[in-house]
């Protein structure tokens, strides 16, 4: 495995930056230039770069869809959110229409965010392409062409005349797929969510989201624990504090900063990256929990350090 | 885990000792449980003394949340007082800070949470169990 690719971050609901957001961060950004010496472009250019993420840049606001590329020709998904639209136009943009592509979607569950972009996945269309939907959801199919069902959406799912197959993947067995090899955990979600372990030439990634962690049975902290182990990348849903985890949100299927961080701390994982951002929070308070985060590993660490990033639409991670 | 424990006057005072994590946290809640939950002699107040306490996990303090919601279902007040920087640090990250009460010393604590508490510090107290 070569490479992380996000197309989406966002946890529920898809969301954008305001007028008024935008407004404020040019205002910011104007109000910090003045009395510099900005009159070449280079100069401009290093100027913005050298502003702050949550006010040069965005976290982004479509719901999960993260790409792994393999090193081989095949693509590789984790979930349909609202990503997939952007990245299906991406990967028709660098073929062309008629050259014949595979694509394997791994699905974490059938919840609303993780499965509205698939009507507006271009290559699911386009005949000759192999879809190849994968989940420990026994009733995956059905959810997705649900959504596609008259009133909700004008376009049958089978109108999609690409190759569409759904493949059962149990938990606990190991499968290969795509040559990787794929383990799966069923995690604390409503209705259930499955964790997906990718290992290919050494490098491990896990992806593992709308994951609540109560971490009060030793037997399942040790699972995920495991399920983790020496990774070299963890996509963790961090969506709610630790305070809101345990008190207004408990059961609401999400974890936290801080839960990631002490269970890829337990399983000495290189890399955690926060996932799943609440669709409420703007740049700047994801850019504090990061911050946080980082502070966190920092006070806590007892080996090597852990490195820790944001995902944002477009981040790439190179494994 | 050593767990000291106080009473002065309406408000019990327990103060763990060490990390508050995986292997610890069991043996807090037992300690919590009898003083958190609806009895006779049951405390109006419960202050946990963390200075001197240089660890606590996520597991940790969702024994301080259960407690917290306990005391609060029968009306009664609950505090977290001397907090170790590393410590207070971790509150701030899991927004924790903001649940809890929390105090720099135990006198601000007992004032806070009861005048007849706050009367008996100073007096000698008594030591429950350890």
């Amino acid at each position: 495995m070569k490479l992380v690719r996000f197309w989406g971050t966002r946890g529920s609901l898809p969301v954008a930056l305001t007028a008024a957001a935008l407004r404020g961060r040019l205002i910011a950004a104007v109000r910090g230039a003045r009395g510099l010496a900005l009159a070449s472009e280079r100069a401009v250019e290093d100027y913005v770069d050298g502003l702050d993420f949550a006010l040069a840049g965005t976290f982004g606001g479509h719901t999960s869809c993260v790409q792994i590329e393999t090193g081989d020709a095949d693509y590789v998904l984790c979930d349909l959110g609202s990503g997939v639209r952007p990245f299906g136009e991406a990967a028709i943009a660098r073929h062309g229409p008629r050259t014949p592509q595979t694509y394997h979607i791994f699905m974490s569950h059938v919840h609303w965010d993780h499965i509205m972009g698939l009507p507006f996945f271009a290559p699911a269309y386009i005949p000759g392409n192999r879809v190849r939907i994968y989940g420990g959801h026994v009733d995956l199919e059905a959810a997705l062409r649900r959504q596609m069902d008259p009133p909700s959406f004008p376009v049958d799912f089978d109108t999609m005349r690409a190759d569409i197959e759904f493949v059962h993947l149990p938990p606990g067995i190991r499968h290969e797929v795509a040559g990787m090899t794929v383990t799966t955990l069923r995690q604390r979600h409503a209705g259930d969510s499955y964790g997906y372990r990718f290992e290919r030439g050494g490098r491990t990634v896990v992806y593992t989201t709308d994951s609540e962690h109560k971490l009060t049975e030793a037997a399942e902290t040790r699972s995920f624990v495991d399920f983790f182990r020496d990774a070299d990348l963890v996509v963790f849903d961090a969506m709610y504090s630790l305070a809101e985890a345990t008190t207004v949100k408990a059961d609401w299927g999400h974890s936290s900063n801080v839960v990631g961080v002490e269970l890829c701390q337990l399983a000495g994982v290189a890399h955690l990256c926060l996932f799943h951002h609440e669709p409420a929070a703007d740049d700047a308070q994801i850019a504090a929990v990061l911050a946080d985060t980082r502070r966190l590993e920092e006070i806590t660490r007892s080996g090597r350090p852990m490195r820790i990033s944001s995902a944002y639409d477009g981040m790439e991670i190179a494994l | 885990m050593e767990v000291a424990r106080r009473r002065f006057a309406d408000v019990v005072v327990v103060a763990p000792v060490g990390r508050l994590d995986h292997g610890s946290a069991d043996e807090l809640e037992r300690v919590l449980r009898p003083l958190v939950e609806p009895s006779g002699d049951a405390p109006a107040g419960l202050v946990l003394d963390f200075g001197r306490v240089d660890y606590v996990s996520s597991v940790g303090l969702r024994v301080l949340m259960i407690a917290a919601k306990e005391m609060r279902r029968r009306g009664a007040r609950i505090a977290v007082v001397g907090l170790q920087p590393v410590v207070a640090e971790i509150f701030a990250i899991s927004r924790f800070h903001s649940v809890l009460d929390v105090f720099d010393a135990l006198p601000t604590a007992l004032k806070a949470i009861s005048a007849a508490a706050a009367a008996a510090y100073g007096s000698p107290a008594v030591s429950t169990s350890t």
